[in-house]
């Protein structure tokens, strides 16, 4: 009888039992076994029926209580670690932490000494609303941008309506006002748990530095550079700051460290202060000798990265395209209607700041279709991360790797956009030929008609020099934005008037460095990591409305040890900018006295050799390269610190070179 | 056993509640039969004493899902949800004063420059002790205040100065937070700024128009200039702001202390290089287009000296008086008011709210402005004619006595309310101060109290009676060496003639009545504060009953008014004002001594006074009012946020309306003799 009931009363919960704890009825049946063992050693005298009737019992027992039984289980284990990990004292006795450059500096008895000024770069300073649309209510100087990420969950369309910017003016769109985080915690950690400048900022802490002489630079990265003096004035304010720094600090110069776009963002300043005024900043000829010690790029991108082309024309890099060959069909799945690829390419669009990184030079730097610095470049080496180079050894008379690219044919770095692997391999002569004027049938209507597609892609490989054709046929709009704001060439002559114009003033290679002898051009990077030079592409399967016609071709992978992985060959770099692009300035262009460095500032390359991380524990360690977490590279933080405190380049040792950079800019036959 | 399955059969039954009454009744029946068969299952019995553990694993289980639940449901519930169930309860809310003066279409017009006033500025640490580790650039004061219930003695360790010198101890580095979020909320959901931000931003301020001056309220004001060059930085600020706006003038909106931080810093950027600024002496009228006063404490406020004398004020008196004992015990060694005093003695900052210009404005032993002045009567005055009210306060001043405001500080109601020829006086001045009384226990926990014997206790109390001139001697005498430090850099009197070059020191620069105005005739001053709640006047003290470690002076608790709307309560006599600052240090200034071209104001700055009444939220929805008056409340009152918007859209004073007065300020002021 009472099993009966019991039944029935199964019966009536079953469908509840499955509809709301279908998520956790698989744990439930776990425990359900364990019980059963607990309980039929003691039952074994009792009949069958009972035996029944106790199971039965015990799964309905489980089902709900057991979910909650597990999770009280887990929250008190949670909290009674979280109260011990409190009760921790903060240093445990015998778990040394190595000491940091910071510490170590201020035993050594060095002194905060010349105010020091951060330049943020991309992606890694924070956003917040000022104003917005009703989808945005309750976020009013809430960060859209950096901390959290929050709101990109909740209201994924609100967001990236809010983080674009005007289509055809490049500033703000109406009713939105998204603007810069002020101060150091602009872009101390980007996401929490995730430095940026947080750990420089702190050994700089431990040497005596504090707000009055220690400011960020923060500025809107997604504008173009002239843009945020016009929406924002970061330029003038940027230049009050440095000025007031100077003064307050007793006429100490100041040393300016900015980090990947924000090196091209100071250049652009360096130029803008000095100009006259409706343009620049009127601040004279003399402003730069005057206020400036030392300008410590870390990880610069001088002379732009690859990865931009990749970024504007389909909206991945290496590790989209890494994440399509994991899980195919994720991306491009229009499952829930998501198309997260080509929103974030409509957001990125809007942002002019990306021009800045495209690849400028042209094929005088970065190759044509059958040369390039850096051929000859050993991935295999790199790859390992175990490239045995002694500092200052740039002869590379290693006769193993010469011996290694004799017997392979060398990469074709130099075409950055190739379609299909064959087209990136072939020699230039076997390429079919198309003019490019061709290619710009199409650009005044708004939908890219296939045929013309198809046509771009006949065409095969792209240099430096063509891929702005193919962009300026992909996105004329933000291409004809962008030519307003930089310029991507070599200047011929650089006492030409229209060098005046502040579209030059963020390419290196179309400005001269202001007129400042004593100061010093720094350029700190990490090596030993691949980074992405060029891409071998291939059509999107699907021919949808809407969708990216490109998509870098993850099948093409070269055999063991070659440079080609998943659609992207690899060169030596930081992850980000290869080597070219970070070092080539200092090494040569800017090397004594050259037309592009008048004064003769002084300039020095810093390489820092990427180590991997030896155990989980130290996640982003304390040697790495790559191009954020070289921001709590030791090697890197004392060379600030005491450049900071005083310093000059003999004293911290001059250059210091793991990588082919020497040789490479050899290769480079550029009229100094 | 039953227990647990009943309620859980009530959670599934959420679901199906129609369904939910059989399932009740078929559980009951099966928990009878489960009882019964139960009992003599040994399996059942073993589960049982299982259960206990399980039991409360099962319930803190339940919690947290239902807690992680309703926290996601508010995660998904809209942002404006709140606001619609508050304005279905009490109907629509207003326009915030921003959004309705974009309608009006004002803009943007003129940068503008906040300056928090003391304690409501946020501090981080930049170099601390061993103890203080892992909190690099962690807020010390404001944010949570985590850190205060986690290492107390190490937090006010940090957060103290040198005793010496006013400047950091040796170590440590504790520094102002700059930005706007330095002081946009004090603590979470307590706002200062922020309403005033979110309106003005409403109209396109943004973070080039907007400026605020964040300093480290603890030092004196030159001191932090010397330390941090705050007052080159507001300089380098409000000068880059004109420029990048077009040569718009600065609106500049002081609150509270940063009044007088203001005041001293228009003299120090016109005054000479070594000492100040060197901007000139056209720097003011050229940068600045109006000052905008929030709750200014420009003559001091009383509140200062109860703080300075025995680190109390009506808040912890009404905390003695409801749970006498708790303070003053003992029993964990906690001496929390010591310890505060003792952090609290080494802030400069505090000495320059110590009441300004002596007898002449605060009055003296027989006689205050305030004199006559009932809390009833202004209640009366809203509702009666103007008229009848003024006959029935002189009815009512008649019968009651007049309350001595003059007498900051009394032993004793009695003497309070006795009249001046009665007091027998002893001076405490040049009084022996006698050995020490405290014995070696007492020296961790130094105050300067530890150093005056016996002696020197009586010889306090035996004076009896405080007015504004001999407090400051007082002080002197309790607390030498603080006072020692404050000297130098504040002065609390009246100048007799300005052009004196002593005048040029900077320590006379945030003392309204020791300096001169900027030769700035198109600038405007408003005095803006709330009135309409009891203020802090005048103290009755009393000795306290140990003398061991304790601070040996404690305001009388017990002394309380004959009626219900007397002025004395707690101990404390209570004046018009906005809960901090009487309504005569706040107004005095632009009702009087500014007025036209006086000697304090020599180019004639128009100056304006702006009075808020205080209207006490209705419900608790409304959080902390949109009428308030509060000292920092009414920076969320919507009358202010709206001029103040009107007038950095470009309005003049004339515009907003001249003076709004609602409290007796020009009648007060009429009775203060300064010759002008």
């Amino acid at each position: 009888m009472a099993s009966i009931l019991k039944r029935r009363k199964l019966c009536c919960l079953e469908p509840l039992k499955c509809s709301s704890m279908s998520l956790q009825s698989f744990d439930g049946q776990k425990t359900d076994k364990k019980d059963e063992i607990f309980v039929t050693p003691l039952d074994n005298l009792k009949e069958k029926k009972q035996k029944k009737k106790n199971k039965k019992q015990a799964k309905e027992w489980s089902c709900v209580n057991n979910c909650c039984w597990r999770i009280g289980f887990l929250c008190t284990t949670w909290w009674l670690l979280c109260l011990l990990y409190h009760f921790l004292p903060p240093t445990l006795p015998g778990f040394q932490i190595p000491e940091s450059p910071g510490m170590r500096l201020k035993r050594e008895g060095v002194p905060a000494l010349h105010p020091i000024i951060l330049v943020p770069g991309i992606i890694t300073g924070g956003l917040e609303l000022w104003e917005g649309r009703p989808c945005a209510e309750g976020l009013f100087r809430k960060r859209l941008w950096g901390g959290n990420f929050a709101e990109i969950l909740k209201r994924p369309l609100c967001w990236l309506d809010h983080l674009s910017l005007d289509n055809e003016t490049g500033l703000d769109p109406p009713g939105i006002r998204v603007r810069a985080v002020p101060g150091l915690v602009a872009a101390d950690y980007f996401a929490p748990g995730y430095f940026v400048w947080a750990v420089l900022i702190e050994n700089l802490g431990k040497i005596g530095y504090e707000q009055k002489n220690l400011n960020m630079a923060a500025y809107d990265w997604r504008l173009s550079f002239q843009n945020t003096e016009i929406r924002d004035k970061a330029l003038s304010r940027l230049k009050s700051k440095i000025e007031l720094m100077y003064i307050t600090n007793g006429y100490k110069k100041v040393v300016v460290v900015p980090h990947s776009m924000g090196a091209n963002y100071f250049l652009h300043f360096l130029k803008w202060v000095e100009a006259p005024h409706p343009m620049g900043g009127g601040g004279g000829p003399g402003w730069c000798a005057k206020h400036i010690k030392a300008i410590m790029n870390i990880g610069p991108t001088f002379l732009g990265v690859p990865k931009a082309v990749s970024k504007i024309l389909s909206a991945e890099g290496k590790d989209v395209a890494f994440l399509r060959t994991m899980a195919p069909g994720i991306l491009d799945s229009d499952y829930l209607g998501l198309q997260t690829l080509e929103h974030v390419m409509r957001v990125s669009r809007t942002w002019d700041s990306i021009i800045s990184l495209m690849p400028k030079g042209g094929e005088t730097i970065w190759g044509h279709l059958d040369w390039s610095p850096e051929e000859g470049n050993n991935c295999h080496d790199v790859k390992k991360g175990c490239v045995k180079h002694t500092a200052g050894d740039n002869n590379y008379n290693n006769s193993d790797t010469k011996k290694n690219f004799q017997v392979k044919e060398p990469m074709k770095y130099g075409r950055i956009i190739s379609f299909g692997k064959e087209a990136s391999q072939l020699p230039s002569t076997l390429l079919p030929v198309l003019d490019s004027k061709e290619t710009s049938c199409g650009s005044n209507s708004a939908i890219v008609n296939l045929s013309c597609i198809q046509k771009i892609a006949e065409r095969n490989a792209y240099t430096v020099r063509t891929v702005f054709d193919l962009l300026r046929f992909v996105a004329p709009k933000m291409i004809k934005r962008a030519e307003a704001q930089f310029s991507h060439g070599i200047a011929e002559n650089l006492d030409h008037p229209k060098y005046n114009h502040y579209k030059y003033w963020s390419n290196p290679l179309e400005t001269k460095l202001p007129d400042a002898p004593d100061m010093e051009i720094y350029s700190l990077y990490g090596v030993g990591i691949p980074t992405e030079r060029s891409y071998v592409y291939k059509m999107s399967p699907s021919d949808k409305c809407k969708s990216i016609p490109f998509q870098i071709d993850n099948s093409a992978g070269g055999e063991e040890g070659s440079c080609l992985e998943g659609g992207v060959y690899f060169v030596d770099g930081d992850g980000s900018v290869p080597v070219v692009s970070a070092g080539f300035m200092c090494a040569k262009a800017w090397r004594g006295r050259t037309r592009f460095n008048p004064s003769g500032v002084a300039s020095y390359v810093r390489e820092y050799q990427h180590k991997r991380s030896a155990s989980l524990l130290e996640w982003r360690r304390v040697e790495s390269g790559a191009h954020v977490d070289i921001m709590g590279n030791v090697g890197m933080i004392e060379d600030v610190l005491r450049v900071a405190a005083g310093a000059t380049a003999a004293e911290i040792g001059g250059d210091m070179i793991f990588s082919d950079i020497m040789k490479m800019a050899e290769r480079i036959h550029l009229r100094l | 056993m039953s227990l647990i399955r009943r309620r859980k059969a009530a959670e599934a039954d959420k679901a199906s509640s129609s369904e939910s009454k059989i399932h009740t009744e078929r559980d009951e029946e099966d928990d009878k039969k489960k009882e019964g068969t139960g009992k003599s299952n040994k399996a059942e019995q073993k589960k049982n004493k299982w259960s206990c553990v399980n039991n409360c694993c099962w319930f803190v289980g339940c919690v947290c899902s239902i807690w992680w639940f309703l926290l996601f449901l508010y995660n998904a519930m809209p942002a404006s949800f709140p606001q619609y169930v508050t304005e279905a309860i009490t109907g629509p809310w207003p326009d915030p004063p921003g959004l309705k003066l974009k309608k009006e279409g004002l803009t943007a017009n003129h940068p503008v420059v906040f300056v928090p006033g003391i304690v409501t500025g946020g501090l981080e640490l930049w170099e601390g002790h061993q103890c203080a580790e892992g909190l690099f650039r962690k807020r010390l004061w404001g944010g949570t205040f985590g850190e205060v219930y986690r290492r107390p003695s190490c937090w006010a360790e940090h957060m103290s100065l040198d005793n010496e010198t006013g400047l950091d101890p040796p170590g440590i580095r504790v520094r102002p937070v700059s930005g706007l979020v330095a002081a946009d909320y004090f603590a979470p959901g307590y706002f200062v700024w922020a309403v005033l931000i979110s309106n003005l931003a409403q109209i396109g301020y943004e973070e080039k128009n907007m400026y605020m001056a964040a300093y480290d309220w603890r030092l004196s004001f030159q001191n932090t200039e010397v330390r941090d060059q705050s007052l080159s930085r507001i300089k380098s600020n409000i000068e880059l702001m004109v420029a990048t706006s077009g040569g718009r003038k600065a609106v500049v909106i002081p609150h509270s202390m940063g009044v007088l931080y203001f005041l001293h810093f228009m003299k120090w950027v016109e005054a000479p290089a070594p000492m100040g600024g060197g901007g000139g002496p056209g720097w003011c009228s050229k940068h600045i287009k109006a000052v905008m006063n929030i709750g200014g404490p420009f003559l001091g406020v009383p509140k200062a000296v109860a703080g300075l004398f025995s680190a109390e004020a009506k808040d912890i008196a009404v905390a003695r008086a409801i749970a006498p004992g708790f303070l003053d015990n003992d029993l964990f060694r906690v001496q929390t008011l010591q310890h505060v005093m003792k952090m609290t003695r080494t802030w400069d900052s505090t000495m320059s709210m110590i009441p300004k210009g002596g007898e002449t404005i605060w009055g003296g032993l027989d006689w205050s402005p305030e004199e006559g002045y009932l809390p009833s009567k202004r209640k009366q005055r809203t509702s009666d004619t103007q008229l009848t009210s003024h006959e029935e306060n002189k009815t009512l001043i008649s019968q009651t006595n007049i309350v001595n405001y003059g007498r900051i500080i009394s032993f004793g109601k009695e003497v309070a309310e006795a009249s001046s020829s009665k007091i027998e006086r002893i001076d405490f001045r040049g009084a022996f101060k006698g050995s020490n009384v405290a014995n070696t226990s007492c020296r961790d926990l130094w105050t300067e109290y530890h150093d005056m014997g016996v002696g020197g206790i009586t010889a306090v109390a035996e004076y009896k009676v405080y007015t504004a001139d001999s407090i400051v001697d007082l002080l002197h005498f309790v607390a030498p060496k603080m006072m020692a430090r404050g000297s130098a850099h504040f002065s609390y009197g009246i100048a007799d003639n300005l052009d004196d070059p002593k005048y040029e020191h900077y320590k006379y620069w945030s003392n309204p009545l020791e300096t001169k105005l900027p030769n700035a005739p198109d600038m405007e001053i408003f005095s803006m504060y709330g009135v309409g709640i009891p203020t802090e006047r005048s103290y009755i003290y009393k000795l306290s009953p140990s003398s061991e470690c304790y601070i040996p002076f404690q305001i009388d608790t017990s002394a309380d008014g004959h009626d219900e709307d007397g002025c004395l309560k707690d101990g404390v006599y209570t004046v018009d004002g906005d809960e901090t600052v009487p309504v005569l240090s706040a107004g005095f200034m632009c009702a009087k001594a500014w007025r036209g071209k006086t000697r304090f104001n020599p180019s004639g700055i128009r100056s304006y006074i702006r009075e808020y009444d205080h209207c006490p939220p209705a419900n608790l929805l409304e959080g902390r009012g949109t009428q308030s008056g509060a000292h920092v409340d009414i920076m969320g009152n919507f009358a202010l946020i709206e001029d103040i918007i009107r007038v950095a859209a470009g309005a003049k004073g004339e515009d907003l309306g001249g003076d709004q007065v609602y409290s007796d300020i020009f009648k007060w002021s009429e009775k203060i003799k300064l010759p002008l």
